[in-house]
């Protein structure tokens, strides 16, 4: 009858009632799990419940529970009925003060996980899933009550930025690998699905911190700056939370089946977001964008279920015995994937999963020649949609191979380097030359960013300490430069209607404090010193010219088509004689104060990472060096001071 | 195994649905006007019964009926939990739908209760026989239920077509068969293996089993027996349709996974017998020609039919993956499938009810006109194109786990044909989505929904979007549901006619979870 039961139970959760029946156990654990706060000591009790007497082998800490110390071994037999107490001790060190584990009680020839949690942080799943409580809650709003609609999205926007702030001022700077829990931070780590052996895993490390910094922060801008919707406006900002927690969960997840759900999870808003409130050719920017990506993402699927396959061995958090798994972590640094000689399809299998997650996080970035879908979706989405397609989602791109790629897979990393490095250049010359040809100034600065993503690409490749923070500040700057770009000419079309750039000229003298926002982002973006757009190109060209020079001397050129398309293109629209085919010259008032709330903060980032960029590459560093280390096999600690 | 008498025990699911088939037609016969709500509660309570009937005879282990000729054991079991349920969610989405309910009820129901009979036992069908009479219990039913608005053009087509098709399959397939029971001398499954495998003649073999496939895939849709579908499905009544796409096509892979299962080899001649490349193939060319064909679709059920000819195709990538891992995930993979594709069809029919035609055209600006329709419609056919988290995601994932998981150039190649077949196939998903959100309507007036349809809707969408939530046990009860029991094979006659299940031998294959 265990199968009717089972069944029964299936249905019971089905109708919303009752909890999943697991097998008949061979032993009680009772709690089901034990949590720590801070050192102590916590005792599990063992029960027999069956009716013949039950021995029990020992119980053991999974091998990869650290911190955790276990007063009783040994086998001992258990009469029906009788219980036994087993203590466990948590000791943290000065800095790591979470621990995730298992518990293994083997007994009846099974291993029957406890968990062992330390420490578990709340933080990231707020700030994940805020979003997503906001989104429903517009969902309830009466219609036509718009000022309520945007007041509930800025509020739950606001909610992760203040989350992520907080995460960044008490993110332990100096926590490494080295310090423990494979350097990451604030985490929460549970077994979501255990048949298929999927957690629910998230964390922040020095790959990601930054990003989720960045992601509320645009985020936060784009639901202001979305405030002149008025076309269905309780789903638009529906959509667009929802793709907020997209978003984040991307940058957070750790388990490979969680992090392709929210990967996929930001496709669905976004493809409404460009197709109902985009421009004249919104249906056909809406399907490209979504099938260029989904075509993307449908690579790195089967990638993760190759590598997924021919994972070790190892133990789910909750100690339960695994065959395979999903953890990012372990697939990474617990993994040999060169010396496990394995092939696919005749190939080498690193170098094919290699190339298809490359080639799915690629068509993100966008890298040449998958970038086509770019223009399109940028020209004809909403401008606070462009505003986090070009702030966050390109970073997806880069983020992933750097997650994914260089982690998990170093020494295919060393094989493509170059071919990296090439491809980095070939986006800064073409993404450079291809805004230059530009007439409509969106997509000016849309192919601003296949240019800009260039940089992380060749400094990503360089392996060098430089190259790597580099990579990473220009990911973090080009985020905020380029939203102040699409929003600055998303205030222009607001006024003119169109965004060509021959039907402007002399701008300035109709609206001063526009004018002088819009060299601001102008002049960043083009890498002038002082600004943080310089430091993060800088430091990439620093560390990729001892490695690859011709092709960085190449990519340097760039510079100057860059600075001449930027220049130009500034010079057509804010100087010069005022374009007399305006009749009416009133349209075309200042900033207004909502405008100007949203481009500020973003300058100000600007501004104080230009002149202090410290704070932010202490964030990055330690995560960075440790894969650094990892990528290149080389094990030589430095400190910051020994830059570049 | 079971003899006769012994056997009604255990045979008491099926004898529950006849039962009811007889007891709603004669209640309408014996009542002086029809009554759809009666009819409708009659069957709903015969299914119910039959599915509580299920649970309390199932076992964990299998064993012969009838001297073996059907099997009880935990595959069918599933298969028949599934029947009941697709039927009873028919009945659900049938209730308002006029073009099948509106003039004879009774018959409509008795006819989808019948085929889910015939479905039941085909799921069971551990010997030719048996499957081929309930696969054409099936079938007749089928052309009957197409055919079933008599005013009706289009239905009558699709009738005659289905029939056509249908007879030409039938007679391909038991050519198959015949050759088979030439080569085994009995038409148990078992049997048939084990002859298959020490034959020296491989050639009779993979013809007969070709010629076998003509029917099986004819059930399920596939490439090249494919064509009947769309006109069929176009043709037939919204709630037909919607009960022949997940119906008889789950009860197809039920058989297919006996018959490569039990009835087999997995050599022939000593040599690895070449039913993943046929089976890929045929999975290959169903899933690109059913994407393919589905993009140029502008009637919305014309769409859905190649759409389900498509995942026939993941389904069988499934099948071609074998073992306990694709076994695994085509049963997951059809309960997904029940929910979503069941789900896009009673839209449909909702829409329909508040007239609004099939053609993609017509559903221009239903957002903002329906918005729950339309929101439901949305989530069905994204988890159809297979985006997670919804219930679609986790039924693919599977399917290509189980391919990766088996290895090999050809089961990668497969995969990876299999993934870029979604991504195209979220193009015509995308266009009925475009009409329906990105198209300004020609009118503005709000679409009233029926509270009825309402209300089944969201039956149906709230597990579409939150199955990952009771993933855990539905996977367990479906790792319960592998074992399979085919005949023990030429044993005396005497011993057959042993009662005891106990000392009959009991073959459970495939039983292993694997972590």
């Amino acid at each position: 009858m265990t199968r009717a039961t089972s069944f029964l139970a299936l249905l019971l959760v089905f109708l919303g009632s009752g909890t999943a029946a697991a097998d008949e156990p061979a032993v009680d654990v009772a709690p089901a799990s034990l949590s720590f706060d801070g050192p102590g000591t916590r005792t599990l009790e063992l029960r027999n419940p069956g009716g013949a007497p039950l021995v029990i082998d020992r119980v053991t800490l999974a091998p990869d529970a650290s911190g955790f110390q276990l007063t009783d071994t040994g086998p001992r037999t258990l009469q029906s009925g009788e219980r036994v107490q087993v203590a466990v001790q948590f000791t943290p060190d000065a800095r790591r003060q979470q621990a995730f584990g298992g518990l293994q009680v083997h007994a009846a020839g099974q291993v029957r996980g406890v968990p062992l949690r330390a420490g578990s942080s709340w933080l990231l799943t707020l700030l994940i899933f805020f979003p997503l409580v906001g989104a429903a809650l517009i969902l309830f709003v009466p219609t036509g009550r718009h000022a309520l609609t945007r007041a509930i999205a800025l509020a739950t926007s606001l909610v992760p930025l203040a989350a992520s702030v907080l995460m960044c001022l008490r993110f332990d700077r100096a926590f490494s690998q080295a310090t423990g829990n494979g350097g990451l931070q604030f985490i929460q780590h549970v077994v979501w699905i255990p048949s298929f052996n999927v957690e629910y895993f998230v964390g922040v490390d020095g790959l990601s911190v930054t990003m989720v910094l960045l992601t509320a922060l645009i985020s936060t801008i784009a639901v202001l700056a979305s405030f002149g919707i008025d076309k269905q406006v309780r789903g638009y900002f529906a959509l667009l939370l929802l793709l907020e927690t997209g978003m984040l969960g991307t940058f957070c997840a750790l388990d490979f089946f969680l992090f392709y759900i929210f990967w996929e999870l930001m496709l669905l808003p976004m493809y409404f977001l460009i197709g109902i409130w985009g421009g004249t050719r919104k249906e056909y920017a809406a399907i490209k964008f979504f099938l260029y990506t989904l075509v993307g993402s449908v690579l790195i699927l089967l990638a993760v279920i190759a590598l997924y396959y021919s994972s070790s061995p190892t133990t789910l958090v909750d100690g339960t015995p695994a065959r395979h798994t999903f953890d990012m972590v372990k697939l990474a640094y617990a993994n040999d994937w060169e010396g496990k000689g394995l092939s696919l399809l005749g190939f080498d299998f690193t170098k094919v999963v290699w190339v298809a997650f490359f080639i799915g996080f690629a068509i993100k970035i966008p890298m040449f020649p998958f970038h086509t879908w770019l223009p399109d979706a940028h020209v004809e989405a909403p401008t606070a949609i462009s505003v986090i397609l070009a702030g966050v989602l390109l970073k997806m791109g880069t983020y992933g191979i750097l997650r994914v790629n260089f982690a998990m897979l170093p020494l295919a990393t060393q094989w493509a380097a170059t071919t990296m490095a090439v491809f980095g250049a070939i986006n800064i010359l073409y993404g450079a030359f291809c805004a230059f040809g530009q007439r409509d100034l969106k997509k000016l600065v849309a192919y601003s960013s296949v240019s800009h993503m260039g940089y992380c690409l060749v400094g990503m490749a360089a392996f060098t300490r430089s190259g790597f923070n580099g990579a990473m500040l220009q990911m973090f700057n080009h985020g905020t430069i380029t939203a102040m770009l699409f929003l600055l000419v998303g205030v222009l079309y607001d006024r003119a209607h169109t965004r060509e750039i021959d039907r402007f000229g002399g701008m300035a003298t109709q609206m001063p404090r526009y004018a002088a926002l819009f060299g601001f982002a102008f002049m960043a973006s083009l890498g002038l010193p002082g600004l943080s757009g310089f430091i993060g190109e800088v430091l990439v060209f620093l560390g990729a010219f001892p490695v690859y020079r011709v092709i960085t001397l190449v990519a340097m050129s760039g510079v100057i088509v860059t600075a001449a398309y930027h220049l130009w293109a500034l010079q057509r629209v804010q100087l010069g004689r005022w374009n007399e085919s305006w009749r009416d010259r009133t349209i075309f008032n200042d900033l207004t104060a909502r405008e100007t709330l949203t481009l500020a903060p973003l300058a100000a980032v600007v501004l104080v990472l230009g002149f202090w960029p410290l704070p932010m590459l202490q964030l990055v560093d330690n995560g960075l060096m440790d894969l650094l280390r990892h990528v290149t096999g080389l094990h030589g600690a430095g400190t910051l001071a020994g830059l570049p | 195994m079971l003899d006769n008498a012994h056997s009604l025990r255990a045979f008491l699911p099926e004898l529950i649905v006849a039962g009811t088939v007889l007891a709603v037609l004669f209640v309408d016969l014996l009542a002086r006007r029809p009554h759809v709500g009666r009819a409708a509660a009659l069957t709903a309570v015969g299914l119910v019964a039959a599915g509580a009937a299920t649970v309390m005879t199932m076992r964990a282990d299998g064993y012969g009926l009838f001297f073996g000729l059907i099997a009880r054991d935990p595959l069918a079991d599933f298969f028949k939990l599934l029947f009941l349920a697709t039927n009873l969610l028919v009945v659900l989405i049938s209730l308002r739908a006029r073009e099948a309910t509106d003039e004879s009820a009774a018959e409509f129901f008795a006819l989808t209760l019948t085929t889910t009979a015939g479905m039941m036992l085909m799921a069971s069908a551990t010997d030719l026989l048996t499957a081929f009479l309930s696969l054409e219990t099936v079938s007749i039913m089928s052309y009957v239920l197409a055919g079933f608005r008599r005013r009706s053009r289009e239905s009558a087509e699709a009738a005659l077509k289905y029939v056509i098709y249908g007879g030409v399959a039938s007679g391909v397939m038991l050519y198959g068969m015949s050759l088979l029971y030439g080569l085994a001398g009995s038409t148990s499954f078992t049997a048939v293996r084990l002859a298959c495998a020490h034959t020296p003649a491989a050639a009779t073999v993979l013809l007969a089993v070709v010629l076998c496939l003509a029917g099986f895939g004819y059930k399920i849709a596939s490439v090249p027996f494919h064509m009947w579908c769309p006109d069929v499905y176009q043709g037939a009544p919204t709630p037909v349709t919607a009960f022949l796409s997940v119906g008889p096509k789950a009860a197809g892979f039920a058989l297919l996974v006996r018959f490569f299962g039990g009835s087999l080899p997995a050599e022939l001649v000593g040599a690895p017998a070449p039913w993943p490349i046929l089976l890929g193939l045929i999975a290959a060319a169903t899933m690109t020609v059913g994407n393919l064909a589905a993009l140029a679709q502008t009637n919305l059920k014309r769409l859905l039919a190649y759409s389900s000819i498509a995942h026939a195709g993941y389904v069988l990538l499934a099948l071609c993956a074998g073992g306990s891992d694709g076994t695994r995930a085509i049963l997951l993979y059809l309960v997904t499938y029940l929910f979503m594709n069941l789900g896009a069809f009673l839209v449909i029919i909702a829409v329909a009810d508040a007239g609004i035609g099939e053609e993609i055209a017509e559903w221009r600006g239903l957002g903002r006109r329906a918005p729950w329709a339309a929101v439901a419609m949305a989530i069905f056919l994204f988890s159809l194109t297979g985006l997670p988290p919804l219930a679609g995601f986790f039924g693919k994932f599977y399917v290509f786990a189980a391919l990766l998981a088996r290895g090999g150039s050809l089961m990668v190649t497969l995969a990876v044909i299999g993934i870029l077949n979604s991504a195209v196939s979220l193009y015509f998903y995308a266009r009925v989505l475009k009409a329906m959100y990105f198209e300004a309507p020609t009118v503005d007036e709000p679409l009233p929904l029926a509270r009825l349809h309402a209300a089944t809707l969201a039956l149906l969408a709230v597990p579409t979007v939150a199955l990952f939530l009771v993933w855990s046990p539905l996977q367990r009860f479906v790792d319960s549901s592998l074992g399979q029991w085919y005949p023990a094979e030429m044993r005396p006659r005497s011993a057959q006619l042993d009662r005891s299940v106990k000392r009959s031998s009991v073959q459970l294959a495939n039983t292993s979870a694997t972590k």
